[in-house]
């Protein structure tokens, strides 16, 4: 190649990279936009968002629709802010995560290594429960949770998320333990160890990574349901993205979308802080979610 | 009585046939090897025998009990994995001890087997590593320590050596045929290397798809090959497998060898046996091994019967301790194995001997031996 | 090779070996029996339920056969939430794909910064949907959002009003749920992208190709599973597309923006009619086994080999 075309091909490049370099930015401002929107914003006084520029920074710095939207903002009926919600919302989560993520990995700790014929028909009906449209099991659910007695309660909610959970906590572990190698079952089956030791000693102190996407997953999913919220809580076990809901859409009075805003973001912050902390896992799962098999 | 005596094996799975009824036994002491291809069922063999697999039907018997219902860990076996199955969270110690811990032995006990163990193998500096810290020998090494540690009556080896390289590989051979000598403890041990079995075993079953080949010592596999199977399997270079007819010339018996472009090449059979001179005028498969067909120099002076004829040599492999002739007999390549030092060259003609004491003939249907 | 660790099995002899055996299935039947009937269970209830009269109750004395399904096919609200599935569906499984292939071959470019791009690009994944309703509700209200500050920054005759507007909020949803979950395509496609063999991309670029090239003959055909894979996940959540909407207009302006999952909740919860509120969910859970049974299949098929 002769020396003029390269220097026209290198300055080709930089023009192409430098698109690129454009392009990808103008992505993370789109990506950015809405957050830095509702942090503004939730810092402004009320007259400031209905007059100014929404994309402005604020004038005049206030706190005070934080301080609204965790404990005075009226919601539904009562102007307690989100924080009783909140409290519902973590109340209802760590259980519902502890007991989808134990039995998701005992599941995959037997449909991998303890094989049995028709293992993988039940396998499949535990996979496909993934995926079904819970509009579904609503009536049913409500029915069953009211014959048990816990119809709007949050121990009523913990059920519904660890049974919905299942399918994929068994997924995640089933996958992981799949690459197990079993010839180390195998040899501590020759060492005598039982059942519950293998997967005591043997497994448990291998499934570090796979717990932490487990339990990131299983995390973001039930703090941030609507659906189940919304069909099976009462006034005392609305859990936080319910009571968000309601804040943002009640009909009555001025709407103040400073105190929305920052509702939305006290609502989001567990989320955001799991993914700051540990993004890597977090995408794992999502990936493991959509790769099956 | 066998020590270890397989009985009439059956394992399917599913619809699936995997051990189609082997029938074989070693004596206390004894270094079995099983040997086939991939997929022939040897490793499914070893699960057997070592219960990580159950059975369809048949028996399998240590040192006379039968053992079919048996928990592994009740059998008193020691298996060494392929991948070698360290516990990644262990240390080296807690490997090699953790039978022991399951069985509630105490542990000054253990500590005290542990350390012997480690001494006989030379690890006891690697005790408080973690396997990830070891390198592919130290691995094996701790492996077979943890099936040592047990002191059982079968160690059971499934491709311990595939993992390591080539040069490590000879030495850990070497080592496992030492252990063997001073423990004499019984042994079964997987392998798809036919220089491994023949190397290790007192005695080799030769398996394929499912079904049990052969069962002898070495020299009966490799010099009275039962078929063609295992007369192609077993050594390296391979057997040469020639198409040829069975002739006449005057009351003997000659083996014919096509040649393009020359006369067919004729061999007397001194004294064939009879069932070979049924098949005159018919078609075999004459086998001969490399090193029973050599430069007239270099052949087997105490061997019974030697004929030399000319062929053309095609190719030609020096490979420092022997160099490889190729010639073209039968319509095939066949290799011959000449003194390191045989003065032949590519495109000319050379003499060969044919060792023919060392020759055997297999029927090309059935691919079973005739003589 | 089969990977059972089948262990001896010794039922006459030793019943302490018996519970050994039995123990792997006892440990699963509690899952699987809870997902039996909860999922397979309430399935078939929410069936029969579709085919009886029920309106506020769950009423198994009145039975109407398809009544409610030819109700349901014959009422305009439930017209107008396919169409708006189609519309929605539609625009946001392609400008996903789009947006995330696009980002995942610039980002596979030996990107500087790469490392604090992603997350940016993938977080809104993290969020729940109210919150990103909430966001671009007010992000996209007229009185105070994007037409108010571009008329506010002197752009007099600046108007969008989407939001507002029956024929257009769909559309705002889609902007919303794209923000959402284009990032994750990224993703996807960008672990694809990194696990081409690159064996393959050095052959391409000994024999001449140019990068363009590679990336049409030789990369993007290689991402057919990925394609396949984000197809899936988005159908399904596209069809189950409900918080979204609820956060950003309750279905409004009027029934404009009702999707099937609102359908089902305010037909079922609001109207009191359960019998075609089940029927409008059997419909959906069809239309997702549609799409997500086969892929399954294949999945699991092809992972025995």
């Amino acid at each position: 190649m002769s020396a003029p075309s390269q220097d026209v091909a290198t300055r080709n490049g930089v023009v192409v990279r430098a698109l690129i370099y454009a392009l990808l930015i103008l992505f993370a401002v789109y990506y950015l936009l809405p957050l830095y929107v509702m942090v503004v914003n939730s810092l402004k006084p009320l007259d400031e968002i209905r007059q100014g520029n929404m994309l402005a920074l604020p004038q005049q710095w206030t706190i005070a629709p934080w301080l609204s939207a965790w404990s005075t903002a009226q919601i539904g009926v009562s102007p307690t802010g989100l924080k009783p919600y909140f409290l519902n919302s973590v109340l209802m989560v760590v259980p519902a995560v502890a007991i989808s993520t134990v039995l998701g990995a005992l599941n995959g700790y037997v449909l991998t290594k303890w094989r049995f014929k028709g293992d993988n028909i039940v396998f499949g009906m535990m996979l496909l429960a993934c995926f079904i449209p819970f509009q579904i099991v609503l009536i049913p659910s409500a029915r069953i949770l009211g014959l048990l007695g816990l119809a709007g309660s949050v121990p009523g909610l913990i059920l519904i998320h660890a049974i919905y959970g299942l399918g994929f906590t068994t997924l995640f572990f089933r996958n992981y333990y799949e690459a197990f190698p079993t010839e180390l079952v195998r040899a501590a089956q020759i060492d005598g160890a039982s059942f519950f030791q293998i997967f005591r000693r043997i497994l448990l102190p291998s499934s570090g990574p796979i717990i932490v996407v487990t339990v990131i997953w299983q995390f973001t999913n039930i703090w941030n349901d609507f659906l189940f919220g919304s069909s099976f809580s009462s006034v005392d076990s609305i859990p936080i993205t319910v009571a968000l809901n309601n804040l943002v859409n009640s009909s009555t009075g001025v709407k103040e979308y400073n105190v929305h805003f920052a509702g939305a973001i006290l609502a989001a912050l567990p989320t955001l802080i799991v993914y700051i902390v540990s993004g890597r896992y977090f995408v794992r799962g999502l990936m493991a979610g959509a790769v099956k098999g | 009585m066998s020590f270890l005596e397989i009985d009439n094996l059956d394992k399917s799975f599913g619809t699936t046939r995997i051990l189609k009824g082997v029938t074989l036994g070693i004596e206390e002491g004894g270094f079995l090897v099983l040997v086939g291809p991939s997929g022939c069922g040897k490793s499914t063999l070893l699960n057997t025998i070592a219960g990580l697999e159950q059975i369809t039907s048949g028996e399998i018997r240590i040192a006379g009990k039968r053992v079919n219902e048996l928990h592994p860990s009740k059998r008193d076996i020691a298996m060494v994995f392929q991948s070698y199955a360290l516990y990644p969270n262990m240390t080296v110690g807690e490997n090699i001890g953790f039978g022991m811990e399951i069985r509630g032995i105490p542990k000054a006990e253990r500590d005290k087997a542990i350390a012997d163990v480690a001494q006989l193998l030379q690890i006891g500096h690697l005790l408080d590593r973690k396997p990830s810290q070891l390198s592919g020998g130290q691995r094996q090494r701790v492996a077979m320590g943890r099936a040592l540690v047990r002191k059982p009556q079968v160690f059971l080896f499934d491709e311990p050596l595939s993992n390591l390289d080539a040069k490590l590989r000879i030495d850990m051979r070497t080592e496992i045929k030492r252990l063997h000598q001073r423990m004499k403890t019984t042994i079964v041990y997987v392998t798809h290397d036919q220089i491994e079995a023949m190397t290790l075993a007192t005695k080799i079953a030769v398996l394929k798809d499912g079904i049990l080949q052969q069962f002898g010592t070495p020299a009966e596999i490799y010099n009275n090959p039962v078929n063609m199977f295992v007369a192609d399997f077993m050594g390296s270079p391979a057997m040469n497998l020639v198409p040829a007819t069975i002739g006449q010339s005057g009351s003997e018996s000659t083996v014919e060898l096509a040649r393009a472009g020359a006369a067919p090449v004729s061999l007397a059979l001194n004294g064939a046996s009879s069932a070979l001179s049924a098949y005159r005028g018919k078609e075999v498969v004459f086998g001969i091994r490399p090193e029973a067909l050599t430069d007239p120099d270099g052949a087997d002076r105490n061997a019974k019967h030697l004929v030399t004829t000319d062929c053309h040599i095609e190719v030609v492999e020096p490979a420092g301790s022997d160099t490889f002739a190729v010639t073209n007999l039968g319509g095939k390549g066949v290799v011959a194995r000449l003194r390191a030092d045989a003065r032949i060259k590519p495109g000319a003609t050379a003499p060969l001997t044919f060792n023919l004491t060392k020759a055997v003939f297999f029927d090309p249907a059935t691919q079973e031996r005739i003589a | 090779m089969a990977d059972a660790t089948a262990t001896a099995r010794n039922a006459i002899a030793n019943p302490r070996a018996t519970l050994q055996d039995l123990l792997p299935k006892i440990v699963l039947a509690p899952s699987f029996a809870v997902i039996l009937i909860f999922v397979y269970g309430f399935i078939a209830f929410t069936a029969v339920l579709s085919f009886s009269g029920s309106k506020l109750l769950p009423d198994f004395s009145t039975w109407v056969g398809l009544s409610n399904y030819v109700r349901l096919f014959n009422h305009p609200n439930w017209i107008v939430a396919l169409k708006n599935l189609a519309i929605f569906s539609i625009l946001y499984i392609v400008i996903c794909s789009v947006i995330g292939l696009a980002l995942a071959i610039f980002l596979d470019q030996k990107i500087r910064g790469e490392g604090l791009l992603r997350p940016i690009y993938l977080y809104p994944m993290a969020l729940s949907f109210i919150v990103t309703g909430v966001a671009w509700k007010w992000f996209l209200d007229p009185g105070i959002g994007l037409e108010h500050v571009m008329q506010s920054i002197g752009w007099e005759s600046f108007s969008f009003r989407w939001i507002k507007d029956g024929k257009m909020a769909i559309y705002t949803i889609v902007i919303a749920a794209v923000w959402q979950s284009s990032g994750f395509v990224m993703a996807m496609f960008l672990a694809g992208l990194r696990g081409v063999d690159n064996e393959i991309i050095k052959a391409a670029q000994i024999d001449g190709a140019s990068t363009f090239v590679i990336y049409r003959r030789i990369i993007i055909p290689l991402m057919r599973p990925v394609f396949l894979s984000a197809f899936v996940v988005l159908a399904h959540l596209a069809i189950k597309s409900y918080d979204l909407v609820v956060a950003m207009t309750d279905g409004g302006p009027g029934t404009a923006t009702w999707t099937p999952a609102l359908f089902m909740q305010k037909f079922t919860f609001g109207r009191n009619e359960m019998g075609m509120g089940a029927a409008s969910a059997i419909i959906m859970m069809m239309m997702i086994f549609a799409i997500i049974v086969p892929y399954l299949y294949s999945e699991l098929g092809g992972k025995k080999k």
